[in-house]
């Protein structure tokens, strides 16, 4: 069963800002059912959009918030992992908690709502996950350390999540954004961007536009047969 | 408390489940049929469904929340997901001794 019946359910994590937020408000103007979730609660309200605060790397509380969604939806189609936190700083300045707290976000929180979100994705054979890589990755930008080893493991966790979930009809796929102008990257020097945008081939800040353009081409069904792959911006 | 019937009744809805996603699949609703190793026509797939099957049916209907594939179940010598029935005698301990 690859054919998908109208409305899909989206859940996107760490909803309330940034490129979140924008998912969420453009995927309920497509005429999606939303599930928010982050830490804060959402400004937005519309009557196809759910939003949960809670800590994404509280099992409990994500469990529980998968069980209400089965409950109240029976389904899950897509799920947005784009909850994630940066620390840029020199690895010599980095304190082990931070090291802890980039990895619980961006890697176990990950694989918990990968876990999860395959569960109910397997009942109809149908499912599409999208991780949030960096292109710090491909780059090994120095002063980010810490965060591009966390999302090489969300690399990882995707190529092998699709091996895995391929059985249950799930795709999953990650996209690395360039630097958007967003709360992630508000404390960056502008002189460190301008150099970062420089290794880029197009050399400009990505837009919300071009991030929901991948998620687009990898939800829909003509997709089917791609899977485990990594997509950044720009032409890093 | 659960009693080993009824997690026997969740497990065979559990198959039920099972043989209705597949067109050729009719894995018989017996105590002893075999859940996993060479003689089980179940493959890995297909025990994962079942137990996960098995899971929303014991929070469903016993507001039970168990992870039956934990360290403990893994590291038992005689592994609790070889048939029907020890599965239900594993899951119905975990739960009454929760």
């Amino acid at each position: 069963m690859n054919e998908i019946s109208p409305p899909q359910i989206v859940l996107i994590t760490g909803a309330s800002r940034g490129i979140g937020l924008y998912l969420t408000q453009y995927y309920l103007d497509k005429g999606y059912i939303v599930i928010g979730c982050s830490r804060s609660p959402s400004s937005i309200t519309h009557e196809h959009y759910t939003h949960f605060c809670l800590d994404v790397t509280d099992e409990k509380a994500v469990k529980s918030l998968f069980s209400q969604i089965r409950k109240s939806y029976k389904r899950l189609d897509v799920l947005i992992n784009n909850a994630g936190i940066a620390a840029m700083n020199h690895a010599m300045l980095t304190p082990l908690s931070t090291v802890e707290k980039v990895f619980s976000t961006n890697v176990f929180a990950s694989f918990l709502f990968c876990r999860e979100a395959v569960k109910l994705m397997r009942k109809r054979h149908f499912g599409r996950i999208i991780n949030f890589s960096t292109v710090a990755v491909p780059l090994a930008l120095e002063g980010e350390a810490i965060y591009a080893a966390s999302k090489s493991a969300v690399e990882t966790l995707t190529q092998i999540l699709a091996k895995e979930f391929a059985d249950f009809g799930v795709t999953v796929n990650a996209l690395g954004p360039t630097p958007i102008l967003t709360d992630l990257i508000k404390n960056v020097p502008a002189e460190k961007l301008e150099k970062l945008l420089e290794r880029q081939s197009i050399k400009r800040y990505g837009e919300m536009a071009d991030v929901s353009n991948i998620i687009d081409f990898y939800m829909q069904p003509q997709s089917q047969f791609v899977t485990g792959q990594v997509l950044y911006l720009g032409g890093a | 408390m659960i009693t080993y019937e009824q997690v026997i009744e969740l497990i065979y809805s559990a198959i039920d489940e099972l043989n209705a996603s597949s067109d050729n699949k009719a894995v018989i609703k017996q105590e002893d049929t075999a859940l996993y190793g060479e003689s089980s026509s179940l493959d890995s797939v297909d025990l994962v469904n079942v137990l996960l099957s098995l899971e929303e049916a014991l929070e469903d209907e016993f507001e039970v929340e168990l992870v039956i594939v934990n360290e403990k179940a893994l590291s038992q010598k005689n592994s609790p997901f070889r048939t029907v029935s020890t599965l239900a005698s594993y899951v119905a301990d975990e739960v009454n001794s929760q």
